[in-house]
């Protein structure tokens, strides 16, 4: 059962956050890592998320992603209030609607690029030939046909993310959700990455990708920028000259739109 | 049959991870090799111990002189109770009677000396003990019949005192007097006391009358021991009875009177071997059982370090759509593989080890691996690989996605 295709909710935006907090208890300290986020993000769109670090950022895509719950305010995820899911729905949600792509990649050692791409499946019940010849074809879509028996040591950086991203997207999923994904990548792989990013969502995919990095955040169509748990601006990204973006961002972004010289 | 398509997991898995892998199962393959090892020496020993019992003559009972008082009592056995046994009217069930008078003298040949169970027997002993001879002859009818100063030797002392020259027809000296060798035995392979290799044997009255000196008892001369082949095992029951009954009217022993003879037969010796040997078995098999459960106790400990270690593998198939099932039954498969395979290389080095120690001719010991010892040890390592697992599965499951991805 594919969300967003069903019912009366199809013209429900995406990603719907209404005032989200996050509470994390560290013994007697409370750390507030989102105060009251209100988010729209309709179908197809391309939404970069900075902030400096510790601004949320992480934590705001753990709860999108539904790996989290906030501590209050509501999450419409298709137009399902998500708060009424019992975890193995939850669980069949991130299966089926939600492409997770990491900064480390988080590959399985020593394990081929085809089962990496076939886990998702497993987990949906899609096994034998079917699943192969589906990870295959993921497999192919980030240009990776040819190393489909190679393992994680085998491969280059930007050939593993490419191998997550394969795994993102085996599940044919409405949203994809990147965490700093070239922060561990050379800038031209990580300019290979991005264009993989564009054309995904240019074929009908919601990206939503966090970063640091100017050059990845311009990419995008929109971006938010955080500030300790909160959103300071939302605006398409033309809009948002270098300058902003280094106070928004930290310095430390700044620095590095710089060198990269985007 | 849902849980079998996490084989492939669990195989992927262990495949992903061998040496860590091997270490959990070494645990394992040790325990099931101990339980395996321990039992099969113990049945292998309760098989050497009835094949010696059973190799020492078919269907025996041996009457020994001196009752339950204990030895140094005069000796009331002669050999006119073992002629009275070998009636065949009186006993239809006894095939032979074979009487004997041991005892122990200095054997000297050339410059070598030894001292040694000299057996007076009668020609039919070697039958009656299943005796092999391997050179020359046994004490025939009529060197018995006119006590010929002849000898047979066991093997150990033909090898002791002539080392690998042919000693028939040589001399040796028996507590001063010369007797000629016939015969030498084939080794019996006992090694213990009263095993027929370190023995030497003569015509009974030989031994009676010009070695030892042996008294007289009822106008009878006394003898050690009087061996009786029964027809089958199942006669010796009887058999010990009615001769029991015999011995004791010969005797004239009253109704109050303890016996004046020791009488045992094969078939109770052999009941009361297999019991020692099974309580061996058991003790034996306990003390490898508790090297299975602690090899259990080291695979949930490195199943528990592997589940910390794996934490960010965890998050991650979480994050893919992993349920709580199929995390759960991903490490508790892993750790089931583990066990079933560690017991299967542990059924593997077992059976080598006891099909190597065949070709070592000077080992003293056996091991028989019964198919019984395979089934249990296989079943405890499967039951504590699916205990042990459990709890390091359980912890796997609870890990909380968000805390599992942070993790690197
Ligand atoms: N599991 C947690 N327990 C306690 N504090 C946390 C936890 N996760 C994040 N935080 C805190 O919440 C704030 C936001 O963290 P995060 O979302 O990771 O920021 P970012 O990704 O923007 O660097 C930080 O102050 C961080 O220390
Ligand atoms: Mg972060």
């Amino acid at each position: 059962m594919r969300m967003h295709s069903s019912g009366p909710e199809s013209n429900a935006p995406v990603i719907e956050l209404q005032n989200v907090t996050k509470i994390y208890q560290m013994g007697r300290v409370q750390v507030h890592a989102l105060r009251g986020v209100s988010l729209i993000i309709e179908r197809g769109e391309y939404v970069a998320i900075i902030g400096a670090s510790g601004s949320g950022k992480s934590t705001l895509m753990n709860i999108i992603g539904l790996l989290d719950r906030p501590t209050s305010g509501a999450y419409r995820l298709n137009g399902v209030d998500v708060a009424q899911l019992g975890k193995g729905r939850l669980a069949d949600v991130r299966n089926r609607e939600i492409g997770f792509v990491f900064q480390r990649f988080h590959l399985l050692p020593r394990t081929t690029a085809q089962r990496q791409v076939e886990l998702p499946l497993f987990y949906a019940g899609v096994r034998g030939k079917v699943a192969k010849r589906r990870a295959l074809d993921a497999l192919m879509q980030v240009r990776l046909g040819e190393r489909v028996d190679h393992r994680p040591d085998e491969l280059s950086g930007g050939q593993q993310q490419r191998v997550a991203i394969a795994r993102a997207l085996v599940m044919r999923p409405s949203i994809l959700l990147a965490d700093e994904p070239t922060g561990a990548l050379d800038s031209q792989t990580g300019r290979e990455v991005l264009a993989l990013f564009r054309e995904l969502n240019e074929a009908g995919i919601t990206v939503i990708v966090v970063t640091h990095d100017q050059g990845v955040a311009s990419q995008a169509q929109r971006i938010v920028a955080l500030r300790d748990g909160a959103i300071i601006s939302d605006a398409p990204s033309r809009t948002i000259s270098s300058t902003q973006f280094a106070s928004a961002s930290g310095d430390a972004a700044h620095h590095r739109f710089q060198e990269v010289g985007v | 049959m849902r849980w079998v398509r996490y084989l492939g997991v669990a195989f992927d898995s262990i495949a992903a991870h061998k040496l860590r892998s091997a270490l959990t199962m070494l645990g394992i393959i040790i325990g099931v090799a101990a339980v395996l090892l321990t039992i099969g020496i113990g049945s292998g020993a309760a098989a050497s111990i009835t094949e010696r019992i059973e190799s020492s003559g078919a269907n025996l009972i041996t009457i020994s002189a001196g009752g339950s008082r204990g030895l140094g009592s005069t000796s009331t056995l002669t050999l006119a109770d073992a002629e009275a046994l070998a009636d065949r009217s009186l006993f239809p069930e006894i095939v032979a009677v074979a009487p004997q008078y041991s005892s122990n003298a200095t054997v000297i040949y050339g410059n070598r000396e030894g001292s040694y169970t000299i057996v007076g027997a009668t020609d039919n002993y070697v039958q009656v003990r299943n005796l092999q001879v391997e050179n020359g002859d046994f004490l025939n009818a009529e060197q018995v019949e006119k006590n010929e100063s002849v000898v047979v030797l066991g093997a150990t002392v033909a090898s002791d005192l002539f080392g690998a020259d042919n000693p028939i027809g040589q001399n040796v000296r028996i507590g001063g007097h010369l007797f000629r060798v016939i015969g030498v035995l084939k080794a019996s392979g006992g090694a213990g006391f009263g095993s027929s290799d370190s023995q030497l044997f003569v015509p009974i009255g030989a031994a009676q009358k010009r070695l030892f000196n042996a008294g007289r008892s009822n106008g009878s001369d006394v003898v050690t021991q009087i061996s009786v082949q029964g027809v089958n095992r199942e006669a010796l029951q009887g058999l010990q009875l009615q001769i029991e009954r015999i011995l004791r009217l010969r005797h004239r022993l009253d109704a109050n009177s303890e016996n004046d003879f020791m009488i045992q037969n094969q078939a109770d010796l052999l009941e009361l071997a297999g019991d020692v040997s099974a309580t061996l078995t058991a003790l034996l098999g306990g003390i490898g059982a508790v090297s299975l459960v602690v090899g259990g106790i080291g695979i949930m400990n490195i199943m528990l370090v592997s589940v910390t270690e794996r934490t960010g593998e965890i998050g991650l198939r979480r994050a893919l759509g992993a349920h709580d099932r199929d995390i759960l039954l991903q490490f508790l498969m892993e750790a089931l593989v583990l066990c079933g395979l560690g017991g299967l290389i542990g059924v593997g080095l077992s059976f080598a080890a006891a099909v190597g120690l065949q070709f070592f001719p000077t080992a003293t010991f056996r091991i028989v691996i019964e198919p019984w010892s395979v089934g249990l040890a296989l079943s405890v390592s499967t039951a504590s690989g699916f205990l042990f697992g459990l709890y390091p599965a359980l912890r796997a499951m609870q890990l909380d996605p968000i805390e599992a991805l942070r993790y690197e």
